[in-house]
């Protein structure tokens, strides 16, 4: 494994869901909070590739958010390249580090400014990072990022809503390699558009981690393409790391019977014939999480340990389950 | 959408001009445009618009077409008052448009006169109430907390209140404040605050609202990741995408504004006498309702008539030709 890019460490996010002040007095309620993100920790390195999986309300958009610094974690830290990036980042440091990051959304078309041109979008890190840069220099890296991604420099004109899903989504990919960063969020990136579509963005998105040596990570509930995409997997469940491993090995040999339940609703293409497990029951309301291990009202091997004790993640092999089944071996 | 893809892992080659032309055609690209379809197909509308811009060229081209300059009283006498309309005055022959009042006026002129004054007090205090409300709504939506309830609480509190009380204490406020010899020159400011200051509200309302929904978008995420300041953000991203629904109250409210004004000076508060506005000729022309000459007041009434019913139906013209759902 090369070096660490991105570092994270015991994150946990809280959201304050209160009833309005008032209300509370009156009724006699108390505060209530969620825990969207609890003790979350990975690392990245640096070139590699990052997935993010779990069910809707899971926390992957949180996790993602508090990446880049549009929320502020609860606890825990994120170390990107040796800096904190702790409250209070300011100034010119601030500046230097945000450079390096950049995130790709999930609609592309609210990530556009509708009433902008593509070309100013796309040159909106080029105004904040390269403040010497002149306008034809500007207008002619728009140019170049806009081939690079598969438009041509003309559909600098255009406004957002004259492009399809998939080639606006390109456009976000061209403003996000604008003033070359080294690593990028990318926040479900694939999931607003059409599956013939999906594969051409996903291609897109490795070509141009190796040709510039980008590191993501990359958020999706879709496993198919985590499959193609992720060097390693982190599931999440209800804001917990359920199992951190490679990809392969977390595909090949799921650990976690999370993991097992997600995988054996993949579709595949050989038809293997294999006997499924159907997915049962929904993720519980992270208000008010179920005591110990968050998975255990879903969980075939649920006992008594795992109704009172949360398992943290211990590694065997590869990847890192936290399960207590697996730990005591009765899976 | 004509536009071919390449496949990504081998994008096209680079196009020659690298550089993309300048847009061009704006005035086909308006005249092709859907508001202006709309506009075409509401004859309402088109009377509207024709209506109001007579009436905005008359005020705005007063003092050069105007056939006498009813300021100037060197030019008056006071033998031609009370001239009916397209009659010869009895003393000294003269004959007007719209006849004269009781100093030998012609109306015609006064009402053009009057008018502009009008239209550059709507117009300023709309101006005021929509730079106000939008900052302040901008302000609100945006940050949230503390600042939003402050900002809201207190449009509340001045929206249960009648606009033209809030004028009218701004305007007593103003009067106490400002020394006695500079009252008549400070007036016509006065009034532009003290009518800009009760029509803010709405603004801020409308503004707080768009903002709200705007800021939750992922584009001001992606300029917030970028580390923009929020007042750019404010200015570049949310403004622009929150402004469509302010032009269209905008466009009321300047009615709205035009009739304020006309109230206030009614009233005796607006205005100085020495520059009459369409509120001061009506309220000259009511003292001689009853005496019968009808002219003094029908004429300016009829013109404010006129001038707010044109601008309020191209305000709710605006309104449904800007609003998607209505199409």
């Amino acid at each position: 494994m090369s070096d660490t890019l991105l570092d994270v460490r015991h994150l946990s996010r809280r959201f304050d869901v209160s009833a309005p002040w008032l209300n509370r007095k009156l009724e006699g309620l108390d505060k209530t909070y969620v825990n969207a993100v609890k003790d979350v920790s990975f690392t990245v390195a640096k070139g590699q590739t990052f997935a993010l999986v779990g069910e809707s309300g899971s926390g992957k958009s949180t996790i993602a958010r508090l990446i880049v610094g549009l929320l502020e974690p609860t606890e825990g830290e994120i170390v990107f390249d040796g800096t904190s990036l702790a409250r209070g980042l300011k100034g010119a440091e601030a500046r230097r580090l945000r450079r390096r990051f950049q995130m790709i959304f999930q609609d592309p078309l609210a990530s556009l400014n509708p009433r902008w041109r593509v070309t100013d979008i796309i040159a909106e890190p080029l105004r904040v990072f390269e403040r010497s840069m002149n306008d034809r220099a500007r207008h002619l890296r728009v140019g170049e990022l806009l081939t690079l991604v598969g438009l041509s420099p003309e559909d600098g004109l255009k406004f957002p809503h004259q492009f399809s899903g998939g080639q606006r989504q390109r456009i976000a990919i061209a403003r996000a390699l604008a003033a070359n960063p080294e690593f990028i969020v990318c926040d479900e990136p694939t999931s607003a558009l059409d599956v013939s579509v999906q594969a051409q963005i996903l291609n897109l998105m490795k070509d141009l981690q190796d040709e510039f040596g980008l590191t993501y990570v990359f958020i999706s509930h879709n496993l198919q393409v985590v499959r193609h995409m992720a060097t390693e997997i982190g599931v999440l469940y209800l804001g917990r790391l359920a199992e951190v491993g490679e990809a392969e090995a977390l595909f090949a040999t799921p650990q976690h019977p999370y993991t097992r339940m997600l995988l054996d609703a993949v579709p595949d293409i050989e038809m293997t014939g294999r006997r499924r497990k159907k997915v049962e029951g929904e993720i519980p309301s992270p208000i008010d999480p179920p005591p110990g291990c968050p998975f255990h009202p879903r969980c075939p091997f649920a006992n008594a340990r795992c109704r009172s004790e949360v398992p943290g993640l211990t590694r065997r092999g590869p990847q890192a389950a936290a399960c207590h089944a697996v730990e005591e071996g009765r899976i | 959408m004509t536009m071919t893809n390449p496949t990504p892992g081998n994008p096209a080659p680079a196009a020659k001009p690298i550089v993309p032309p300048k847009p061009q055609g704006r005035l086909k690209a308006a005249l092709d445009s859907d508001i202006f379809y709309s506009w075409r197909r509401s004859p309402v509308t088109i009377v509207a618009t024709v209506v109001a811009l007579a009436l905005i060229l008359m005020a705005i081209l007063a003092p050069w077409i105007a056939p006498h300059n009813p300021f100037d009283p060197a030019s008056l006498n006071l033998m031609d008052g009370f001239t009916p309309p397209m009659t010869e005055n009895q003393f000294t022959g003269n004959s007007y448009a719209l006849g004269t009042d009781n100093q030998g006026r012609d109306m015609l002129s006064s009402i053009m006169y009057g008018s502009r004054i009008s239209l550059f007090v709507g117009a300023m205090a709309t101006a005021f109430a929509i730079t106000l409300g939008v900052s302040l709504g901008l302000v609100a939506g945006y940050n949230g907390g503390m600042i939003d309830g402050i900002i809201m609480r207190i449009a509340d509190i001045q929206l249960s209140f009648p606009g033209i009380l809030i004028a009218l204490l701004i305007f007593g406020i103003a009067r106490g404040v400002i020394p006695a010899n500079q009252q008549e020159s400070m007036a016509i400011w006065v009034l532009i605050i003290a009518i800009g200051l009760s029509n803010w509200a709405q603004f801020a309302r409308t503004v707080r609202g768009a903002t709200m929904v705007e800021r939750q978008k992922d584009y001001v995420s992606a300029a917030r990741i970028m580390g923009v300041h929020p007042f750019l953000i404010l200015l570049r991203h949310v403004l622009p995408n929150v402004l469509g629904p302010v032009l269209v109250i905008g466009t009321i409210g300047l009615a709205l504004a035009i009739i304020e004004e006309a109230t206030l000076s009614f009233l005796g508060v607006g205005v100085p006498p020495t520059q009459p506005s369409l509120g001061t000729l009506i309220r000259i022309g009511q003292q001689f309702l009853f005496s019968g000459e009808w002219w003094i007041l029908l004429f300016p009434a009829l013109t404010l008539i006129l001038l707010a019913l044109s601008v309020n139906l191209l305000g709710d013209w605006l309104r449904d030709a800007l609003n998607p759902k209505l199409r």
